[in-house]
Formats: C-alpha cells, structure tokens, sequence
C-alpha cells in the first residue's frame, strides 16, 4: 500500500551492499541475543537457565566483537566511514518532520541516496551507537568475560558490581534504540519498503534533484560496487 | 551441652582409656586405646558408658538393651592392621551419643556406601578408606583441627608429600575440570563441597534439632521415648525433643578452616539465638571459601544471672544429683557446674543455639553436582546470604534496572503513540 500523498516520481536506488546487509542482520540476530540472555543473566527473568544462558551469551559476545572488527575494517577501508560524520545541517528539518511533517503526509525533508544513505538524525544516532555505546559494551562485556585474569593484569583495581552495573545500562540503552530503530523502519514510503531495502539492498525513493553537495560524501577511493 | 562431669561417657570415644576422675592425664599417651582403631574383628566394643573400657563379662546397657561381650583379646589382638572405615566410623559415625546425630556427612550409611552417596568411599568405586585421605605423619591424623587457621598453601600431594592438611586440592588441584569449564573460576571463592555435596544425609535421616527444655516429661510416672516419621526418636524423656532430616541442603559460609566456639565462661546475648560455634572467615581472607555447613539447633540451659551456657551434670549413680537419675534441672545444672569448677547463680532458662558442623564427606557423582542457578539466582538461592561478592542473577543494580525499564518502556510508548498519530491522520485524510 501507498501512504505517499505527494505525486514525486518514484526511483530504485541501490542503497545496500551485499555486506552491509549481511552485516546488519547479523549484528541484529547477535545483539537480539545477547539482550535475551543477558538480561537472563542478571536474573531479571528464567527461560534457558543460568548456565545455558550465560554460556550463549559469552559466546555470542566474542562472535560479535570479532564481526565488529570486520565492519570496522570495512568502514575504513571503503570510505564509508564519512557517511557517518555528523552535521546539523537540516538537521531540525528532519526532527520537524518525524514529530509534525509525517503526520501531514510530507516528503521527507532529507531522501536517502546512495552517497548519503543517512539522514542527519540517522548520522548522530548511528555514530553514537557505532562509536559510542556499542564499544562501551563491548568493553565492559569484555572485562566482565576476563574477570578471573584481572589480577594478573594488573586490574585488580577494578569493581565486578561496577562493570556490571556498566553492561547492564549500555543493555538497556541498546533495547530502548531498538525499539525506536524497529518502529522507524516502517516510516518508509510503506512499511515494509526500508525493510526492504535491507533484505534487497534496493530501495524506492522519491526522486529529486540531486542531493545536496555537503550530503555527499566523497568519492574516489573504492565505492562497492553497483549492481 | 559439654563433656566436664559426663566424661565417662564421653570417653568411649574421646581420648581418656580408663577414664576414673578429674585427675586424668588426657595428654598421656599411653591412655590412647589402639585398639579401637586398629583390630579389625569388627568385636572389640566399648561399653557405651564405661570410661573408655570394654566390658569384662557380658553386659546389658539399659540404653540401648545390647549385651557387651567382653572381648576375645587373642582375636582381636591378632586382627591389628591399618584401620579402615569402621575403625574409624565406631567414633565418628555415632558422634553425639548416636548413629546420625552429629555430623550430617558421617553415619553408619558410610561403613559401605554406594557410589551415589560417595564417589570415594563407595564399595562400587574406589572404596577409600579413611585414611586414604586422612593420611598421617606419625599418626598425627590429617584433618582440620578447629583453633588453627586455614591451610595456608594451596600445594599438590605431588608438590608436598605430607600436607598437615587434606583438601580436595591436595589430589584433584585448584583447577579439576576441563579447560572451559567455568567451575575452574569458582574454585578461588566457592570450596569443592559447596558444589559437590548438594545435600547431605542422602542416605539416613541427620538430627538437625534437639530441645533439651522439654525433657523430664513422664508417662504413667515413667520416662519414655517417641519415634517418628522417619524411625528416628523425637521425644525422649532423657534428652527432650528432637528434629531429623534427610536430604538437607547446606548452608553456607566463608570459612578459612577455623571455627570459633563459646566457652563456658562466655557472656551470652540471650535475647537472641546463641551461635555456640561459627566458621571463621571473610571474603577479604585469600584462604577463606565459600562452605557447606550443617546447622544443628537447640534449647539448652543457661544462667539468667550470669548469662553464660550451662553444663549439666546428666550421667551418674543412683544416688546423684544426675539429670538421668532425678529429672531435675535445678539440682543436675548445679552439680554439673560445680564439678566443672564454675559459677551457677541458681536461677537458669533456656535459649535458642545453634552449632555448626562443616560438611566434606558425600562428594556426589558430578551429574549430581549443584547446578548454576542454584547459587544464581535471586529467589531462594543457595547463596542468598553470602557477602562481598558479586553474583550475576542473584546481584544487579536495582537503580540501573528502574531508570532502563523506564528508558524501555518511554520508548515504547512513544513509537506506540507515534504510530498512532500516524494511522489517525491517515485516516482523516482517506476517510
Ligand atoms: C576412639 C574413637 C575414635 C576413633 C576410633 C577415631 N577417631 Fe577421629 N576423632 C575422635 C575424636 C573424639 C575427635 C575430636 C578430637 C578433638 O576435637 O580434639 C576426633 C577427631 C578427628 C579428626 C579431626 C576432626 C575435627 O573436628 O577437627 C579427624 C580428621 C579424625 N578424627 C579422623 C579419624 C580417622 C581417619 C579415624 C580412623 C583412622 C579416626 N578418626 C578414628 C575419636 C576417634
Ligand atoms: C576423599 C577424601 C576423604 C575421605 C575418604 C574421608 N575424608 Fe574426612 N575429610 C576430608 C577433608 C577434605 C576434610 C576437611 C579438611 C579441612 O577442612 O581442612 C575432612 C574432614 C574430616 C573431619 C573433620 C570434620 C569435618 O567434617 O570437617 C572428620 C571428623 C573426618 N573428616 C572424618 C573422616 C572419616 C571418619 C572418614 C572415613 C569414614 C573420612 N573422614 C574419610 C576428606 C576425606
Ligand atoms: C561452581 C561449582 C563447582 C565447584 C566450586 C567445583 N566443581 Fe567440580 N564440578 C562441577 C560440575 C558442575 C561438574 C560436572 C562436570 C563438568 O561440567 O565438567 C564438576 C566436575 C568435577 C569433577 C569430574 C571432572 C570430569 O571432567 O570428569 C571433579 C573431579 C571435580 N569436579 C572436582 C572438583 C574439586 C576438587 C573442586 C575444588 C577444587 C571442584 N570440583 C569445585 C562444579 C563445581
Ligand atoms: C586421596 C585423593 C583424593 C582426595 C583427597 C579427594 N579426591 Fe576426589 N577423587 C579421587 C579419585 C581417585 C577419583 C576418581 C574416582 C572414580 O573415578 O571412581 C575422584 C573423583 C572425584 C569426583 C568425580 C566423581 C565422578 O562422578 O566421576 C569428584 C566430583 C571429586 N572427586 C570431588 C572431590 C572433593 C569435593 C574432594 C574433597 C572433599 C575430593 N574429591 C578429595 C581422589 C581424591
Ligand atoms: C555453589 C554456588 C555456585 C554455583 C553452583 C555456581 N556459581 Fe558462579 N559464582 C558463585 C560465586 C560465590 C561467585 C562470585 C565469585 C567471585 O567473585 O569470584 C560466582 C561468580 C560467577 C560469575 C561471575 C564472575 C566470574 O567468575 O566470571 C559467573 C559468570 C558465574 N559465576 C557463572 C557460573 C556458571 C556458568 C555456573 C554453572 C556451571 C556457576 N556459576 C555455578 C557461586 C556459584
């Protein structure tokens, strides 16, 4: 079904590579894991039992830093580190549009295209997700994995309540942005086209002159390659 | 209750062969009976109330309506040989004045066990003898011995031939499981019977309570006893009421080895339970473990005045002031502590007790070892009253939880009414 009221002509883009999409949906089936049996961990409910709980999850966590590792490397090496450089350009547009605009049937202010696949709101979330809270639980949750060596290397000094409490606050901040994340991929033209774009890496999007020059991020160096 | 003024009893097992007064040299070694240990007839019984003697004609003990045969001395002389678990099970399997009454990891049940009751004495199995792990330095029993602190090197029997002390480590190591396994971690915290003894009394019935204040009680003007459920007495008029229970799980405590006990001469607060013993130990302390314990409870006398526990005199002639003779308190706590050389103001009550067994024998098959959340978990764990340190799903930080349920459910919420805005205004604007 169509919500879109506007009459803009419709376009595929190919907005996804083949290992950003597979990235994703791993990085989701990891983290959807690791927040059922960690928060099952901590004791908040019963349903594997401790121990088959807390060993997926220690296992789970080291797949996931290990995978983390890739993406990094991949980020890097493709450039496509820059699509997550924050700006404040059109910035309140966007927030405008998701608490007024979308209500009225209003285009996106900030259509997504293959050289800015994120909008300003999407850069600052995702950077801070990326750069921010998934590190800090991937380091806490590292630590807590080691805490039978700390004294040996020397962080002894370190409090096992603490990192905890660390890991079990970055948990929840991750299931709250899921949450969020879930509902905002049905925002698309239709619900399902974001999900869509995801499985396919093809997307429909309103086509538009072109986006704007500080959008685009740079080319030259390896671009994956369109299909 | 106490060994002054009862020693003839007492001395059936605890050192003191021919036992007559307070005049006794406990230290001489020529009084330890070598016998006990050693014959291996299976014959050569003490009379339970005879000092430390075997009989020298055959007689009854009302107590237990046996007839002691006096010994065959060639037999059992012939018979000495390294003592194997009935030697040692005559004392220690009937501890208290009964099979079953003092230790819940010692009984009669251990002359010959089946695997399931213990992996090491079982006859199915290794059928460890005592002194398998009780080794000696002449004779010098390893063990524990409650006034000296906790082994203090965690060493191999390879590294040190004759530890002072046994632990499960001295043959299994620190770290007995297989690489990976997280129980390995435990090891520095948690003992090896914390998770290898999940009850204890898995075969016959422990007495968990004993309430010396409802002794003396009559019937048709004579004393009697009571069995219950379990074929275990749970009255009897000597000794007052008693509790039993089998498969008991333990409790737990930091313990470095040592136990503290109240002396007689030690002020009491009886407004509370009386802790006439407890395990010494504090997560701070590298030696101590988390341990499995059995907690015997009771009602014993104590001074009102003085507040201090009491010993009464309960063994004795005819004509005593004994407890077992006359029924009467008063007269029985007063002669008791007069023979131990204390003061008794006269006036006496009883107060709740508690004293604490540590529990090390009835290692379980490993299948049976207690599981993760047993001890992790919030509700009824094993662990619930253990300190100072952190356990994940039985701690958690309750502050973190509130604030990011609140984060989760604000969330929620708004996409909840978010997406309703959206379906509204559709709505109106197709409709
Ligand atoms: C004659 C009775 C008797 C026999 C037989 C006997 N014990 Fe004991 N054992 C005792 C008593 C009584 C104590 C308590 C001594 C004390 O607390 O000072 C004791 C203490 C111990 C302790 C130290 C326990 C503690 O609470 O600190 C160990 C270990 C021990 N015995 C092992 C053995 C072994 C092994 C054998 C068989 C070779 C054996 N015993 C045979 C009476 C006996
Ligand atoms: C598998 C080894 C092993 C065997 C077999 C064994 N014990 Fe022990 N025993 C121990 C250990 C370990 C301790 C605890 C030592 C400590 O706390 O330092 C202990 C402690 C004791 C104690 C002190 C009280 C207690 O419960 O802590 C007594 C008494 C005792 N054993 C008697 C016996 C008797 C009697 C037998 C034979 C029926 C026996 N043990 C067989 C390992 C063994
Ligand atoms: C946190 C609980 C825990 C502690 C503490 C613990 N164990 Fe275990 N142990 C287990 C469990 C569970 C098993 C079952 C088998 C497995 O998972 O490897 C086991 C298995 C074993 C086995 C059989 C190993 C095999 O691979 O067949 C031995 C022997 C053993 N434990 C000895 C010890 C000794 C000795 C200690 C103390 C140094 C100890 N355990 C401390 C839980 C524990
Ligand atoms: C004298 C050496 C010795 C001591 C001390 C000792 N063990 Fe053992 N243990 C053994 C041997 C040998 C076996 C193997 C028995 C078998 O496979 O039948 C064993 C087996 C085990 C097993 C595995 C049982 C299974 O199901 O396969 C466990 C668990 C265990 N011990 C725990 C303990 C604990 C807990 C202690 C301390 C209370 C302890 N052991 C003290 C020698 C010892
Ligand atoms: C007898 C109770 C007991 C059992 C059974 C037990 N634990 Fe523990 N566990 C503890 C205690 C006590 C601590 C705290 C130890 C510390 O701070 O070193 C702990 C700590 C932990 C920790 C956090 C610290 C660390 O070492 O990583 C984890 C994870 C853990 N246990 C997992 C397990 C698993 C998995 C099992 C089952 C195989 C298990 N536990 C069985 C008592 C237990």
């Amino acid at each position: 079904m169509s919500a879109n009221a506007t009459d803009c002509k419709m376009v595929n883009i190919y907005l996804y590579t083949r290992y950003e999409r597979f990235w994703h949906w791993l990085q989701s089936a990891l983290i959807m894991i690791l927040l059922v049996t960690g928060f099952e961990t901590n004791g908040i409910y019963t349903l594997l039992g401790f121990k088959a709980a807390a060993e997926i999850h220690n296992f789970v966590g080291i797949t996931w830093l290990i995978a983390f590792a890739f993406f990094v490397f991949w980020v890097f090496t493709t450039g496509e580190w820059r699509q997550y450089i924050p700006t404040t350009k059109k910035m309140l547009l966007v927030v405008r549009y998701y608490v007024y605009g979308i209500f009225r049937g209003e285009p996106h202010p900030v259509p997504k295209r293959r050289e800015a696949k994120h909008n300003p709101l999407q850069r600052l979330v995702y950077l801070s997700l990326a750069a921010f809270l998934l590190p800090i639980q991937m380091l806490s949750g590292l630590l807590y994995w080691s805490y039978n060596s700390w004294g040996e290397w020397g962080l002894g000094w370190l409090s096992l309540p603490v990192v905890a409490g660390v890991h079990l606050a970055g948990g929840f901040a991750i299931l709250s942005f899921l949450i969020v994340h879930i509902y905002m991929i049905t925002t698309g033209h239709s619900l399902g086209a974001h999900t869509r774009a995801m499985i396919c890496g093809w997307e429909e999007v309103e086509e538009r002159e072109s986006v704007e020059e500080w959008e685009i991020k740079p080319r030259g160096r390896s671009t994956p390659g369109e299909a | 209750m106490s060994i002054q003024s009862n020693e003839a009893r007492c001395t059936s097992c605890h050192i003191g062969y021919g036992w007559k007064d307070k005049n006794f040299d406990f230290k001489d070694a020529s009084k330890v009976d070598c016998l006990v240990c050693h014959e291996q007839t299976g014959t050569y019984k003490k009379f339970p109330a005879g000092a430390g003697n075997p009989v020298k004609e055959p007689t009854l003990f009302p107590g237990d309506g046996i007839t002691y045969l006096p010994p065959e001395w060639n037999k059992v002389a012939q018979s000495v040989g390294r003592p194997t678990r009935d030697n040692c099970g005559v004392c220690h399997f009937y501890g208290g004045g009964g099979d079953m009454v003092k230790h819940g990891d010692l009984d009669s049940s251990m002359h010959k066990p089946n695997k399931a009751l213990d992996v090491h004495m079982a006859v199915d199995g290794r059928n460890f003898d005592c002194t398998r792990c009780h080794t000696t330095n002449s004779h010098q029993v390893a063990g524990r011995i409650y006034s000296t602190p906790a082994a203090t090197a965690r060493t191999t029997l390879a590294q040190d031939d004759l530890t002072p002390r046994i632990t499960c480590e001295s043959c299994h190591t620190a770290t007995p499981h297989k690489p990976g396994v997280k129980a390995n971690d435990h090891t520095d915290k948690v003992s090896c019977q914390s998770c290898h003894i999940p009850e204890f009394a898995r075969a016959l019935p422990t007495k968990m309570r004993w309430d010396w204040s409802t002794a003396g009680k009559m019937k048709d003007g004579k004393p009697y006893k009571e069995k219950g459920p379990l074929g275990t007495p749970v009255y009897d008029t000597q000794k007052g009421n008693f509790v039993w229970e089998k498969n008991v799980r333990p409790a737990y405590f930091w313990y470095n080895g040592t136990i503290d006990a109240v002396s007689l001469k030690d002020p009491i607060d009886p407004t509370k339970p009386v802790a006439l013993n407890w395990p010494v130990g504090s997560p701070q302390d590298p030696n101590a473990r988390i341990a499995p314990f059995k907690i015997h409870t009771g009602k014993q006398p104590y001074d009102t005045v003085h507040k201090t526990m009491l010993v009464p005199h309960l063994f004795g002639p005819p004509d005593s002031d004994a407890y077992w003779r006359k029924y009467d308190w008063q007269l029985a706590l007063a002669s008791g502590m007069q023979k131990a050389g204390l003061p008794y103001s006269g006036q006496f009550d009883f107060v709740e007790t508690s004293y604490v067994y540590p529990t090390t024998h009835m290692v379980a098959p490993k299948e049976k070892s207690v599981s993760c959340n047993e001890c992790h978990s919030r509700e009824n764990g094993r662990m619930a009253g253990i300190k100072g340190v952190y356990l994940p799903g039985r701690d958690g930080n309750r502050v973190i939880e509130v604030l990011g349920w609140a984060a989760v459910l604000g969330s929620l919420a708004g996409v909840l009414l978010h997406a309703l805005g959206r379906a509204v205004s559709r709505r109106r604007k197709e409709g």
